[in-house]
């Protein structure tokens, strides 16, 4: 969560520095600062995973050394879990706490002729960022454990992707569809990587032992 | 200042030996102690608290060995052992302390958030007797520098004062102190807190009902915080006070001194612990030279011991020490160095009664516990509770000011664990909480704000 925090702490500074020095009435051009921004903060949050890993890394090879058995007391997996659940969460709640601090208040959603369903997708838009988040620090983690960069590139290509597709709304359908059939394809890739299969899902849906 | 405690303050007979035993035996069982704020309180108008703890260092997992012979036996698997169980037992201590800070500070931003009395300002402390409220930038920074100067410096005066009386031994007077200021906090701020929240909510609640509440609320807490208690309750006394104190400084303090008084308390704490004279740093030392505990009133502990019935002769050292432990049930757990000190508690009950010199009559187990002082508490979240109030990019900034602070107290245990000696809580954690709000809330809001209106997601 504090290494997504810095991230994004660190692209809205150079957002920041390209708007003060451009000018403000140019709309085009506003908003292509904004795409740029987004990119850039992409990049930026992916970077500063790949920071995390390396740091996860140092630590399981401390923990290793001092335990009594040879073996951490938490996995390489755990953790890239527990990244992923962090980065979601704070990017999450970074884009959901005002909305929902505003929606406790009074008001009219879309008066002024935006969509009324504002709310509401935003709320999916967040939940589905949120899990996404949390299986790319598995695929993630996964690929730099297994040098297999073309998992990383996926990760990063399907993050710009998502957000990418963010730039449609409020053409929700654009937006939110392929975001939830991306996740759910991060999904079933990151439950294959840690372990799990087809007959493990059937056992459990099945309550076998 | 952050302490870690091996040990309960059970005073045994060997303190030579014991204290010969610590000398003798480096890195094992270190006595971390977090930094302490040094506590100010007593006047009527007091309305500053800072707690000044000691922290204690007596290792008492190789000692209350009456035997010389067996100690170097047990000194190097003691070493190895604590090197894991620390970093075990560390991962456990830092979520620990994490739940009592993550409390105090939503209790304070709640409260910021919905009752209206905390943002408004009424004037200021005689403490910050310069306003704020002048017309150009450099006279408003020149008042809140002064402000600072005049706080610490009144900060400072009163810590060495603590500092002085307890070195001469002056302890009715520092116990007198003590119990007057949370006399106060307890009764009369809790008094003004519950006025405001029935204000808020419109709830009409009637004199007599009133003076029960506060009566027994009072009441209970004097005894838990200054006498025996079970933990949970004296823990929860404990952040309530925290956040009642912090809600006043929110309050009291004004806008730019807020900020400028933070950086300058850090700096203070990180010198005051560090430095060879400094005060905190004689505290601790003369406290951990005495074997005697920290006062109780101003630490934070996260350990639960289990010491019954000590009967020590030497009252005098006894006489602060009401440490309030309670023989909690659950969640024991059975560390292999607290064995030791059990089978050697086991030797010497039998031969208690012939030995009249033996203090501890029960010492059944011990669990490792990371002491914070309340101070910290205070100022984190008073750090919070002011991005809380005046940030204008509301949550994001709270929340972002509430990860830094707890990154940094992170840190700060993990620098405890490395470094094994009091260490000041506030520098790491203030410094991140102040890059982190002023960052956020120039630059991540703006960002924010257009990523929301225009429904993009990053």
């Amino acid at each position: 969560a504090f290494f997504w925090l810095v991230s994004l702490l660190l692209s809205s500074l150079i957002w920041f520095i390209a708007v003060k020095a451009s000018n403000p009435q140019d709309e085009r051009l506003q908003k292509g600062l904004l795409i740029f921004g987004v990119m850039f903060s992409v990049l930026l949050q992916e970077a500063f995973r790949f920071l995390y890993y390396k740091l996860l890394r140092k630590a399981i090879e401390g923990l290793v050394a001092l335990s009594e058995d040879g073996c951490s007391p938490i996995s390489i997996q755990q953790m890239a879990y527990v990244a992923g659940v962090g980065f979601g969460l704070m990017s999450g709640a970074f884009s959901m706490i005002n909305l929902l601090a505003d929606a406790l208040g009074p008001g009219t959603v879309g008066i002024h002729g935006d969509s009324q369903l504002y709310f509401l997708t935003s709320a999916f838009m967040t939940m589905v960022l949120i899990f996404l988040h949390t299986f790319w620090g598995i695929l993630f983690f996964h690929g730099c454990e297994h040098r297999r960069w073309w998992e990383i590139a996926a990760v990063v290509i399907m993050h710009l992707t998502v957000s990418g597709l963010s730039f449609c709304n409020p053409l929700y359908v654009g937006s939110l569809v392929p975001s939830y059939l991306l996740m759910v394809a991060a999904a079933a890739w990151a439950y294959l990587l840690s372990g799990g299969s087809v007959q493990n899902l059937r056992r459990f849906l099945l309550c076998k032992c | 200042m952050i302490t870690f405690m091996n040990n309960s303050d059970s005073e045994e007979e060997p303190c030579n030996e014991r204290t010969s035993l610590m000398s003798a035996e480096s890195p094992p069982v270190p006595s971390y102690q977090d930094g302490l704020q040094a506590s100010e309180a007593g006047e009527a108008q007091a309305h500053r608290k800072r707690r000044a703890g000691s922290s204690r260092g007596p290792n008492n997992i190789a000692g209350g060995e009456t035997s010389a012979s067996s100690v170097p036996v047990r000194e190097s698997t003691l070493e190895n052992e604590e090197e894991e169980l620390t970093l075990k037992y560390g991962a456990k201590h830092v979520i620990m302390l994490f739940v009592p800070v993550t409390l105090c500070m939503i209790v304070v931003v709640a409260t910021i958030k919905s009752v209206r009395f905390y943002t408004e300002k009424n004037g200021q402390l005689i403490y910050t007797p310069f306003s704020e409220d002048t017309p150009s930038v450099g006279q408003r920074l020149l008042n809140s520098v002064l402000n600072t100067i005049v706080m610490i410096s009144v900060i400072i005066v009163m810590t060495v004062f603590l500092v002085l009386l307890y070195k001469y031994r002056c302890y009715k007077f520092i116990h007198g102190w003590l119990i007057l200021s949370s006399l106060m906090l307890l009764f009369l701020f809790t008094y003004i807190y519950l006025g405001e929240v029935l204000k808020t909510y419109n709830v009409a609640m009637d004199y007599p009902t009133l003076f029960i509440i506060i009566w027994n609320f009072g009441a209970v807490g004097m005894i838990c915080i200054h006498w025996k208690g079970p933990l949970q309750l004296q823990q929860a006394y404990l952040i309530m006070i925290s956040a009642l104190m912090a809600l006043v400084f929110i309050k009291y303090l004004p806008e730019w001194s807020a900020w400028v008084i933070l950086g300058a308390i850090s700096i203070y704490d990180l010198m005051a612990v560090l430095c060879p004279k400094g005060p905190l740093r004689m505290l601790v030392e003369t406290a951990q030279e005495r074997n005697e505990p920290i006062f109780p009133a101003l630490i934070y502990s996260s350990a639960m011991m289990w010491t019954v019935g000590m009967a020590k002769p030497d009252t005098a050292a006894r006489g602060p020490s009401q440490q309030t432990w309670d023989a909690a049930e659950d969640g024991r757990e059975h560390l292999r160095s607290p064995s030791h000190a059990e089978s050697q508690m086991s030797d010497t009950r039998s031969p208690v009664p012939t030995r009249p010199i033996t203090s501890l009559e029960e010492l059944e187990e011990e669990e490792r516990g990371v002491k914070l002082g309340l101070g910290d508490f205070i100022f984190y979240s008073v750090l919070v509770g002011k991005a809380a109030a005046t940030a204008s990019g509301d949550w994001n900034t709270t929340l972002a000011c509430f990860v830094a602070i707890l990154i940094g107290l992170c840190l700060t245990l993990l620098l405890l664990a490395v470094f094994k000696k009091a260490l000041p809580a506030l520098p790491i954690s203030i410094t991140f909480g102040l890059i982190f709000y002023f960052s956020t809330d120039n630059l991540v809001r703006p960002f924010m704000d257009t990523l929301a209106s225009h429904q993009l997601y990053i």
